[in-house]
């Protein structure tokens, strides 16, 4: 083998070869998407939670019984076969914040920015994979538990093509995927996994609660629908009832808050130490 | 230069350094955290072609100094730049310097291959370049293990095999030795001058000055943030040497008179041995002869490049070992009351 002490300067290769693209963090941040043992469980996790317990719901209200558990006290058919949403949103949210916060409690964040030192590709790439995914595998889930759901209910059963049908279960989908990048944008600004998965779910399912009892009733019915879980509700129930937002006000409630997360996380990624 | 002829694997997958000299330029670099200044007006340049050495106590201001050459950190003041820009700037970055922080910048539920796989991937380096890394370092039967069970030794070595990654103009190392067994030691002592004999810029951090005595040409010695030298090793070395002789004598009581003299002093540690400084070795040795006096050892010493390395930083080292409390009243300065109060004022 020879060594090259003096650089000839005629051989030398175009430089374009190794520059970083859009699409090249994007390659990068899919291999490490799934080079982790523990994300395609986690996926998988979420695929069970939602589709056995639709499937349990479902079974339970068509032997007359009342379903307990997550997603009870729902009489709508559609409703009933997306019970597991609640548990999925939980196995999602907490899938996001590991791939973010999980860089930090590593160090994997310093080879991450070394080989991207613009750094926000990083998190609009880690995004797009997280959502693309979720989107995909959330699609497969909630498909198969809403029809697995109404087989079981039979003749009280929904059709896709009832009012508002088509609409909650999409909705479930974009949910899903949206809690998941919430996770990922609190993962990224609080860079502490038990820190994030915290606020996250706080957020979601004791805000609520707590808002409820510490506020006065009035205050509480302006600001309660525009909680993220609520606004969630207002476009994943077959028809929201007056507590809550309209489907199309829900949706834009609840990418406001997305938006927000994310841009806050992208301004810290740009201007923090890592 | 006389070039080892280490295989680096990186000039068969492309010829390397290009036009302009590649090199790493810092300006006032200063980072303060709080009232804490860990880089102190930090003004230094590394040229390519050879290996320079960034020596510093433990707490100096290495690592965060490297982190700010990589943007990770951003500086309070000053600016530091690679090739010529800051390294963000760069639009292939990881072909402009390969660095080595700290050893585990990696999840450590991937597997070696799949880190450097996915690293790879964000500036298109192709799939058997990552393999040849992973055999450049040694790490071809554990590359598609989980990282989390590595040694110290196996993640610094991955950590060179992504620093390689890219073929990288520069290349930046935190502390490389640390953890490699003298095998390793070895290897990678030889594969930096390997590095800088193919004209890249090689920059070491390393708190062990006779390490860097064995790899580097030039020093970057800093203490407390601050540079405290900036010399070839050459000259490092010359200004090392002391001229204290040891005398080994029988007779070491009358020989001490004999040579007694306005210029030379002599101090005796244990009884028959003499340390002279003043005369050189052939003198004492006439000066003996001449009276008689049986010599048994006769022996110019020179101070070794650490006691050297430990003089020049002792005013910058940041945690001094010690278990007492001494106060401070009555201390004079060079003591060991003021290393105390220095210790005192730096936690």
């Amino acid at each position: 083998m020879t060594t090259a002490i003096a650089p000839d300067l005629t051989a030398r290769p175009e430089r374009r070869d190794l520059r970083v693209t859009t699409r090249r963090v994007f390659r990068s941040e899919w291999i490490k998407f799934w080079s982790l043992r523990s994300t395609a469980y986690t996926l998988l996790g979420a695929v069970v939670a939602l589709v056995a317990f639709g499937l349990i719901a479902a079974s339970v209200t068509s032997g007359g019984g009342t379903f307990e558990g997550p997603g009870e006290g729902a009489t709508d058919p559609t409703d009933i076969s997306l019970a597991g949403t609640q548990l999925a949103q939980l196995v999602i949210g907490t899938l996001g914040v590991l791939l973010t916060a999980g860089e930090y409690s590593t160090g994997l964040i310093r080879s991450t920015l070394a080989a991207v030192p613009r750094r926000l590709p990083v998190l609009w790439a880690k995004a797009a994979v997280f959502a693309g995914v979720v989107l995909a595998v959330g699609a497969v889930a909630v498909f198969g538990a809403f029809f697995g759901g109404q087989a079981i209910l039979g003749s009280d059963g929904a059709s896709l093509t009832d009012p508002g049908v088509l609409r909650a279960v999409l909705g479930t989908v974009v949910y899903l995927t949206g809690i998941g990048l919430l996770g990922m944008a609190l993962g990224a600004l609080l860079r502490n996994t038990a820190g994030a998965v915290t606020t996250l779910f706080a957020s979601i399912w004791l805000l609520p609660g707590l808002m409820q009892v510490a506020l006065p009733d009035s205050w509480n019915d302006a600001i309660g629908p525009y909680f993220p879980s609520n606004a969630g509700s207002a476009f994943m129930t077959v028809s929201p009832g007056s507590d809550l937002l309209s489907p199309g006000a829900g949706l834009a409630v609840f990418a406001g808050f997305l938006a927000v997360l994310l841009g806050a996380a992208a301004w810290q990624l740009k201007r923090r130490d890592a | 230069m006389g070039g080892p002829s280490v295989r680096t694997g990186l000039t068969t997958w492309r010829s390397t350094v290009g036009s302009l000299d590649p090199m790493i330029e810092v300006t006032n670099l200063t980072k303060r955290y709080g009232d804490k200044t860990a880089v102190d007006s930090l003004t230094f340049s590394v040229r390519p072609g050879i290996v320079t050495g960034f020596l510093g106590p433990n707490g100096a201001g290495k690592s965060t100094t490297m982190r700010m050459i990589l943007g990770l950190d951003r500086p309070t003041a000053g600016t530091a730049t690679v090739n010529g820009r800051p390294y963000a700037e760069h639009r292939a970055p990881l072909h402009e310097i390969g660095a080595l922080l700290e050893a585990k910048s990696i999840h450590q539920g991937r597997s070696a291959f799949s880190h450097l796989w996915a690293m790879a991937a964000t500036t298109g380096v192709p799939r058997r370049r990552v393999e040849e890394v992973i055999d450049l370092v040694g790490l071809t039967e554990v590359a598609r293990k989980r990282a989390g069970g590595f040694s110290l030794g196996m993640g610094q070595r991955l950590g060179i095999a992504s620093a390689l990654l890219a073929d990288p103009r520069v290349v930046m190392l935190d502390e490389p030795v640390n953890g490699l067994d003298p095998e390793g030691i070895l290897w990678i002592r030889n594969l930096l001058k390997g590095l800088a004999a193919e004209g890249r810029t090689v920059f070491v951090s390393s708190h062990l000055m006779s390490e860097m005595a064995l790899t580097a040409e030039h020093l970057i010695v800093v203490g407390r943030g601050r540079l405290i030298a900036d010399v070839s090793v050459a000259e490092f070395t010359a200004r090392a040497a002391s001229n204290t002789v040891r005398v080994r004598s029988p007779q070491a009581a009358q020989l001490r008179d004999q040579l007694a003299g306005p210029d030379v002093t002599i101090t005796s540690l244990e009884p028959g041995v003499l340390e002279i400084t003043g005369l050189t070795t052939d003198q004492i040795g006439d000066h003996a002869a001449e009276s008689g006096f049986t010599l048994h050892e006769l022996f110019p010493q020179q101070a070794s490049l650490e006691e050297a390395f430990m003089e020049m930083t002792r005013d910058a080292v940041e945690y001094h070992a010690t278990t007492t409390t001494t106060t401070r009243a009555g201390a004079s300065p060079g003591t060991p009351g003021d290393e105390l109060a220095e210790a005192g004022r730096a936690a």
